[in-house]
């Protein structure tokens, strides 16, 4: 019997794929963002509100994961910008190798800001790096204030935390302050937003976030080449 | 579900490792996953079994070991082992800790027997 060290991530070939995603969006100035939650805490509507606030000259892309239909991409394409669903079968999260065969469509020349929506799940998608600067989570007011407890691996790998359908509070049992807790307790320095897509509040910090975002890779990136 | 896909790494890994050693036989492959890695052991356990049964590999033992979440004090350095989200640092109770820990989901080694 022989014994032979490996050392080896399980993953290494996704990581191996995100790191040239993660090189080539440096290269192009492409700022990427994976957006992760559980199915209907509102990913899509938050982009159609974010696609629908880009003037048509932005240079914006979005690809978008579900196991089944075109749904999403269908409601996404009406704002004017490149979508591509991927449309993994019965796979539950997105992988690096997916992202590379949708890349192969589109030129990241004409993309300075490129949003993946992940398959709606809070667990998988955690363990799959995609070459994204960061990792968004969506938590809705509808799911329950315990998740980041739940499901801490997502959490504590995102560095931004929405909180969504905040409309809502009047008529669900969600603490909202609890929900925050949680949320700092998995990950102290995780970035809180509330908002909502019914009344629009939260979306203009939203939008500030997303620039501040673009503005600090994109120092980075001059800074890297300099 | 995704432990399917994470089984399937798993053992292509193993026999590519194991493939090293020419006309060699996988006898064991040792595993760690991390309480953050997002991975069940039980689902990943039944999924190798079920991957592998009936095959050439159903003999192979596979070693999962499980990793706690480490968090290293930014107070005293001290290293130490936290629930999933963080508690004080168990020597100078400082709340001020960074995960260094907990995120493995490695392929730690390959037991081979030789021709």
């Amino acid at each position: 019997m022989t014994v032979i060290p490996v050392e080896k991530k399980v993953l290494s070939e996704n990581q191996r794929i995100a790191a040239s995603l993660r090189d080539r969006f440096e290269d192009h100035g492409t700022l990427c963002l994976n957006l992760i939650s559980s199915p209907g805490s509102g990913k899509t509507t938050l982009l159609e509100q974010t696609l629908g606030g880009f003037r048509p000259e932005e240079r914006v892309a979005v690809l978008t994961g579900d196991l089944q239909t075109e749904n999403d991409a269908k409601r996404l394409a009406r704002y004017g910008f490149p979508v591509q669903q991927i449309t993994t079968g019965g796979v539950c999260h997105l992988d690096g190798k997916m992202i590379e065969r949708a890349l192969e469509r589109w030129s990241l020349d004409a993309i300075d800001l490129l949003f993946i929506e992940n398959v709606g799940n809070l667990v998988c998608p955690s363990s799959y790096d995609l070459g994204e600067e960061a990792k968004i989570v969506l938590l809705s007011v509808t799911e329950g204030e315990d998740k980041p407890l739940k499901y801490p691996s997502i959490f504590a790998k995102s560095e931004l935390l929405v909180l969504t359908k905040v409309d809502l509070l009047p008529h669900v049992p969600f603490k909202m302050e609890e929900a925050r807790a949680n949320a700092r307790l998995v990950h102290p320095g995780i970035e809180i937003l509330e908002l909502s897509c019914a009344t629009g509040q939260g979306l203009e910090e939203w939008r500030t976030c997303l620039s501040r975002r673009r503005e600090t890779a994109l120092q980075r990136i001059c800074a890297a080449r300099a | 579900m995704h432990e399917i896909g994470i089984a399937n790494s798993i053992i292509e890994a193993g026999q590519t490792e194991a493939a090293r050693v020419a006309g060699s036989k996988l006898v064991r492959v040792g595993i760690r996953i991390g309480a953050l890695a997002g991975v069940d052991c039980d689902a990943l356990r039944f999924a190798l079994t079920a991957l592998t049964q009936g095959t050439e590999l159903d003999d192979v033992d596979f070693e999962i070991q499980s990793c706690p979440r480490r968090n290293r004090c930014l107070d005293c350095d001290e290293v130490f082992v936290t629930a999933l989200y963080s508690d004080p640092c168990s020597r100078c109770g400082s709340e001020t800790s960074v995960l260094v820990g907990g995120e493995e989901l490695d392929l730690a080694y390959v037991e081979v027997e030789e021709p």
